[in-house]
């Protein structure tokens, strides 16, 4: 697999390491009404389609950086490649 | 289909055209009493032991594909009792004393060879840990052997005991380990299953189930809708994707695990050998190849098949192990989907919807607990309690804090 990264250009995806669902970035607020539960969900039910699932990839040997990945779970294709901290800001900006 | 030493001469002698097939291609009734979903290993011993110990009737397998073609045939066939903690330890000897009996129990040659499954150690801490699991091992009624380096190499000459990295200090051994053929175990159990009246049904993929009241009530299929009591999930690494149509989330994530077979050589590896230090392990089949495996690719997939990047680990991990496997030429490779649940262990469980089981999480340990697992699972679908030897895999052990933690490592869905 090669990951598109955003500034760097094709890399192998041996460079990087995966987290998992991006998901993870919706980190709960606290405190919040029923948070063990909400919490439960957040750390153990994460998305696991057959198809496009995105995910966080972390340029370990390489910038360092952040990317969120969106590939599909039975072709290992690689549709789009964007900075982690881009998709926060835009989040927080609409 | 029965087997005999005449038979096999007389079918010798005409060509082979006399057998028969092992079980009925039955089309599917309208209702079941119990619904089996997933006709893999876990799926048959389940109907088995539902028909055979618990006098269940009116039992239907349902598979998308072909029996016996997901993880029951891309596995490395290895079973062992090596587990440190008593919720695993107890569930996985019930399922090494099944694996001793399934010859006998089934009247089916699968080949089975209890070869012995040796683990190395490298350190000095990691040998007190492995003295603590073989402890725990047989505080649970299985057999462990510590082996230091001098009765090691008297076992296996060829390790590399000198590596300047890793050196080889011992390893604890497990004897009653050792291989089955993965195939014969599918179709041994689909025969026995079959002839006590179950109903397999190939190329039946489950798309819906019919909810009512937060009770299921039949399910909607490729060949129609089936109705039943109750509908047990044995599907391994598409355990989400069945799940989500029913509208439950799982904490489990599939990943790929790859296995790999060498030209056949001949004997040089006396049982099972895995690496303390890095991700490998070892065998040499009946026909003389070298069956290894090694680490899953990390990344979510249902591809059955994966990345450069863990073949070329796989391979370094051995040629550390054993140098001399380097002189092998590799012949086939393939991946499987792993259904990776969040401390490692599995779940045989209820589930929020009446009448739904759910029997997965496997990790990429699920070959050698196909025997146990489909008792237990049975035993769950049968009795609607949990059984004594399984009753810490449950669904709900995330949410309440009873994670069985095998690795000490804390929820992550890489963990074996």
């Amino acid at each position: 697999m090669k990951i598109n990264h955003p500034l760097l250009g094709p890399r192998n995806a041996s460079e990087f390491t995966i987290l998992g669902d991006a998901k993870l970035l919706q980190r709960p607020n606290t405190p919040e009404r029923d948070q063990a539960r909400v919490f439960y969900e957040y750390l153990y039910h994460r998305d696991n389609p057959i198809g496009q699932h995105q995910e966080l990839w972390f340029h370990e040997q390489g910038d360092r950086s952040w990317l969120i990945v969106s590939r599909d779970t039975l072709t290992h294709e690689i549709n789009n490649v964007e900075l982690a901290s881009n998709v926060i800001k835009k989040g927080q900006t609409q | 289909m029965a087997y005999s030493a005449i038979k096999v001469i007389k079918e010798a002698l005409t060509g082979h055209r006399g057998w028969k097939p092992l079980w009925r291609r039955p089309e599917p009734k309208s209702e079941y009493d119990i619904i089996v979903i997933g006709g893999g290993g876990h799926g048959l011993a389940t109907a088995y032991y539902l028909a055979s110990e618990y006098k269940n009737k009116k039992i239907a397998v349902l598979e998308k594909g072909w029996l016996g073609g997901g993880n029951i045939g891309r596995n490395t066939t290895i079973f062992r009792s090596n587990y440190l903690l008593h919720e695993n330890e107890k569930f996985y000897e019930m399922s090494l004393k099944l694996w001793e009996q399934f010859e006998q129990d089934l009247n089916y040659n699968a080949m089975i060879s209890q070869r012995g499954v040796i683990n190395l150690f490298h350190s000095d801490a990691q040998r007190d840990a492995y003295v603590r699991r073989g402890n725990s091992m047989l505080i649970n009624g299985a057999d462990a052997i510590l082996l230091n380096e001098a009765k090691l190499r008297e076992k296996c000459p060829f390790l590399n005991y000198d590596n300047a990295r890793f050196p080889i200090q011992g390893g604890l051994w497990q004897p009653r380990g050792g291989t089955i053929r993965h195939d014969a175990v599918a179709w041994g159990y689909a025969r026995a299953a079959d002839r006590l009246g179950v109903d397999i049904i190939e190329n039946c993929e489950v798309t819906g189930f019919d909810i009512q009241n937060a009770k299921c009530n039949a399910v909607r299929t490729s060949r129609g809708r089936i109705k039943a009591k109750k509908f047990g999930v044995a599907v391994a690494g598409s355990s989400s994707a069945v799940m989500a149509n029913a509208g439950l989330r799982l904490p489990i994530e599939s990943h790929v695990l790859q296995a790999f077979v060498s030209e056949g050589l001949k004997p040089i590896i006396p049982g099972v050998i895995t690496f303390g230090a890095g991700h490998f392990y070892i065998s040499q089949s009946d026909k003389g190849g070298l069956v290894f495996g090694g680490d899953i690719d990390g990344y979510n997939s249902y591809a059955q098949r994966g990345n450069m990047a863990v073949v070329e680990d796989v391979c370094e991990g051995g040629m550390a192990l054993m140098p001399m496997i380097g002189k092998a030429r590799l012949l086939r490779m393939w991946g499987g989907v792993m259904d990776m649940s969040m401390d490692g262990s599995p779940i045989i469980d209820r589930t929020p919807i009446k009448g739904i089981y759910f029997n997965g999480g496997w990790c990429y340990g699920g070959f050698k607990a196909t025997p146990a697992s489909g008792k237990c699972f049975a035993h769950l679908l049968a009795t609607d309690e949990n059984h004594p030897n399984a009753n810490a895999y449950l669904l709900n052990r995330f949410e309440k804090g009873y994670m069985i933690d095998e690795k000490g490592m804390g929820a992550q869905p890489n963990l074996h």
